[in-house]
């Protein structure tokens, strides 16, 4: 515990300048050489209020970012090209991969195919995603926020190109410490003209989602497409600019609920961005640190450089321990990396590890890296249940459907000769592509008649009814019975649809009532 | 305490009120920017808004507006677009046969739904928002018909009405046998007990149906025929069946026959257009009881 909170009491980052070199280093060291501020009073009374300090991250290269990359080429690839992807359904569906159909209620992706009464499976699609975010959270904290959040990934798209035109972080800070010019106006100007262009885009795309891409690109482009896909389009594009060139880490430090919830989730296991300070501290200068080591007198690996500090993007010094704004994107471990790497100490003095196996260490025990744990366990088993239902009611799907609903007024119909009518709204639902004949029939009343109203068609007795491919047909259906019922009669009715073609059945219940 | 030097405080470096209660002193803090944008933003609108759109009431009239909007002209738009939207449908259910469009299923599905629109406006008063009918107004589920159940004797039903007061209403009613001097009250209940035995239903052992069927024969086979089957032209009904307008048991049936029946549906030409009549007519058809 006194190790953390002198790491929290530790003077502010000062200063500023891209990754220096071995010389610079030493000679920062021995500024940085001062003892640890050790006064409790300024780190818990200090001001309620933080005007927001504008951060300039620093460009790194290492694993991690290389990971970046490579996850930041692959979602945004996919978001952007995904609509112009084509699925041949046949000619009597849209041959969009992936399309979201409003006016004609109906959501393909790929081989599957929902209709509205079939949402539950987005309702299992995002319970799916709540219980993967909590194993990865599990497993190495947080993950989304680091490398998947869009959030996260418009953000570092939106930096590459700040960096490009303004400069990394020493130049853009010089810049802008030496007030307005024409030079960094129009440099401001590119940059925003850039952003917005991506924002734009990035609402463009989002549209296409909702109807035949190409020809929707078309209709845009020569003013043809509706009010509404503009409308979605300024809308995103203001968001993304605003969230991703302006906002940036304070949606994650002030909006987004995910950093409260996960704090709550994670356990003592869990890898988290670490600072391993059994190895780093005492920090001090290369050369007295050295010095320290050569007498055999505890040194720290850490010089005090603040290049973890400085590619932050959230602007948080991680040698504080567990912090509420670090996204744990995993940039500070590639730049602490090519700084051991140039002193020629050992990698990963910052790393994926937890601050259980700091203590283990600094009381001279073993690692422990537990991933199968109880908690990792479950979320697997029930990811595994819910992923397994959805693929079972997905395998299992009908493209036949059947339902029943009796007339409410009147009940029942008494006809001329004395025998008893029931009237029911019947909708037959045909998921597939093509069109089909479905013959009605009904269990339960040994003597039913059924007919369709209107129908001059079927053959007397067995009402034949013809849907549409990827429709539904409502049809007015009159059940009649000699039968005599007891007084407030409900017998049970179990209604059937039989495709004539291929056999196939569906069913519904309902009753046939009588006075 | 106020002084002329704007008090800052020291934690936020904001001014303060310059006033203070036991110490405790209250920061001036500023609007937040955003939010005053917004509010000018929304002093703009309202001004753009009293000029474009009507606005301010004026003694006798009020400010129209530069867009020269009106709630009427929205209406109007509002209406156009909606039969524009179903022209094609609403133009071939025009042009089509009772028939014709029975026989189509897509037409017979739009004709049953504005049918059932027009059914529940027009109707449903009377004969109920099921069509399940009253007493006195029939049950247009059932396959009873006064007036014939055929799609074209549904349509002129509708057309002219039921003892209406149009020239080619239905016409035909049953006398007040007893009030006017017909039939004395003993010969009125002989010869409703009769009545109920053409149907089947239980009637008074005593009862001398003989005498019944000869005044039956001689007063209403004229209308209702010999075997009281009824007669449709002249909106007859038969007697032997299950389905009973106003009611089977025999005090019914003397009130009947002795005040007469005679009630009344109104013509719909001229207050439903053509379309719509074509519309009900099809639904009526098809809620169960439509003859072929």
């Amino acid at each position: 515990m006194a190790a953390d909170e002198k790491i929290v009491t530790l003077p502010a980052p000062r200063g500023a300048g891209s990754e220096p070199t071995l010389g610079e280093l030493t000679s920062m060291a021995v500024v940085a050489a001062s003892p640890l501020v050790d006064d409790e009073d300024e780190a818990t009374h200090g001001p309620l209020y933080a005007p927001r300090r504008k951060i300039y991250p620093q460009r790194v290269r290492g694993t991690y970012r290389r990971i970046k990359w490579v996850v930041l080429c692959v979602t945004l690839g996919i978001y952007y090209l995904l609509p112009f992807v084509r699925w041949d359904r046949g000619p009597n569906a849209p041959a969009q991969a992936v399309l979201i159909d409003f006016p004609a209620h109906r959501f393909y992706f790929f081989f599957i195919e929902i209709w509205p009464q079939e949402v539950y499976y987005i309702t299992g699609l995002l319970i799916l995603a709540a219980l993967v975010l909590f194993l990865m959270n599990a497993v190495a904290g947080r993950i989304w926020c680091g490398y998947l959040c869009p959030q996260t990934v418009w953000t570092d798209l939106f930096q590459v190109v700040e960096r490009w035109i303004e400069g990394d972080r020493r130049e853009h800070l010089q810049r802008d410490a030496a007030g307005w010019t024409v030079e960094r106006a129009a440099r401001a100007a590119a940059k925003h003209f850039l952003w917005l262009m991506i924002a734009w885009w990035t609402g463009g795309a989002w549209v296409l989602y909702f109807a035949d891409a190409p020809t929707l690109v078309k209709d845009l482009a020569t003013f043809q497409a509706p009010v509404v896909a503009y409308a979605w389009i300024g809308i995103l594009t203001f968001t993304t600019y605003s969230l991703a060139g302006h906002m940036r880490e304070q949606v994650c430090l002030y909006m987004c609920p995910w950093p409260r919830i996960q704090a709550a989730l994670t356990d003592e296991f869990a890898l988290n961005v670490t600072y391993r300070y059994d190895r780093g501290e005492p920090r001090g200068s290369v050369k007295k640190n050295a010095a320290l080591r050569e007498r055999g007198q505890p040194a720290g690996d850490c010089i005090d450089c603040l290049q973890c500090v400085h590619v932050c993007p959230t602007g948080v010094d991680i040698r504080g321990g567990p912090n509420l704004g670090c996204i744990q994107c995993g940039l500070c471990i590639d730049a602490c990396d090519a700084v051991m790497a140039k002193i020629g100490r050992p990698p990963r003095l910052i790393a994926y590890d937890t601050d259980l196996n700091i203590k283990r260490r600094e009381a001279g025990q073993d690692n422990v890296f537990k991933i199968v744990r109880v908690r990792t366990a479950l979320y697997v088993a029930i990811i595994a249940l819910v992923g397994g239902v959805m693929l079972y009611t997905l395998a299992t799907r009908t493209s036949e459907g059947l339902s029943v609903l009796h007339d409410r007024n009147p009940i029942f119909v008494r006809l001329s000769d004395g025998a008893l009518r029931n009237g029911y709204t019947v909708r037959v639902l045909n998921k597939a592509l093509e069109t089909r004949r479905f013959m009605l029939a009904a269990d339960g009343l040994a003597d039913a008649f059924l007919e369709v109203a209107g129908d001059t068609t079927s053959p007397v007795g067995y009402p034949i009814v013809e849907v549409g491919p990827d429709q539904t047909r409502e049809v007015r259906l009159l059940v009649t019975s000699y039968q005599h019922l007891p007084p407030a009669a409900a017998v049970p009715l179990s209604f059937r649809i039989i495709d004539l073609a291929t056999k196939r059945k569906a069913t519904a219940a309902d009753f046939f009532r009588g006075p | 305490m106020a002084t002329d030097k704007p008090d800052v405080d020291a934690v936020t470096g904001t001014t303060t009120t310059g006033h203070s209660w036991d110490g405790i002193g209250e920061l001036d803090t500023p609007l937040p920017r955003w939010w005053l944008w917004l509010f000018y933003a929304t002093i703009a609108w309202g001004i753009a808004y009293w000029i474009l759109y009507p606005s301010w009431p004026l003694l006798f009239s009020y400010t129209k507006g530069t867009f020269g909007w009106h709630s009427r002209d929205a209406v109007t738009q509002d209406l156009a677009e909606l039969k524009a939207q179903r022209g094609p449908m609403m133009d071939k259910l025009t042009a089509a046969r009772l028939d014709q469009i029975v026989a189509d299923p897509q037409l017979l599905d739009f004709a049953r739904a504005q049918g059932r629109v027009t059914f529940r406006d027009n109707c449903a008063g009377c004969h109920g928002a099921g069509g399940a009918g009253a007493r006195g107004y029939p049950n247009l589920n059932d396959d009873d018909w006064l007036w014939g159940g055929k799609l074209d004797t549904i349509a002129q039903t509708i057309r002219f009405g039921v003892r209406s007061t149009h020239d080619k209403t239905r016409m035909g009613s049953m006398p007040a046998f007893g009030r006017d001097g017909m039939l004395q009250r003993a010969e009125i209940a002989t010869v409703a007990d009769y009545v109920r035995s053409l149907s089947g239903l239980a009637v008074d052992p005593k009862a001398d149906l003989a005498a019944g069927k000869k005044i039956f024969a001689d007063n209403c086979a004229t209308c209702h025929g010999p075997d009281g089957k009824g007669k449709r032209d002249l909106g007859a009904p038969n007697l032997t069946d299950a389905i009973w307008l106003y009611g089977p048991d025999k005090a019914t049936i003397v009130d009947g026959l002795w005040n007469g029946r005679g009630s009344v549906m109104p013509a719909w030409d001229g207050r439903l257009d053509e379309t719509a009549i074509k519309a009900v007519a099809v639904y009526v058809f098809t809620l169960g009881g439509g003859e072929k």
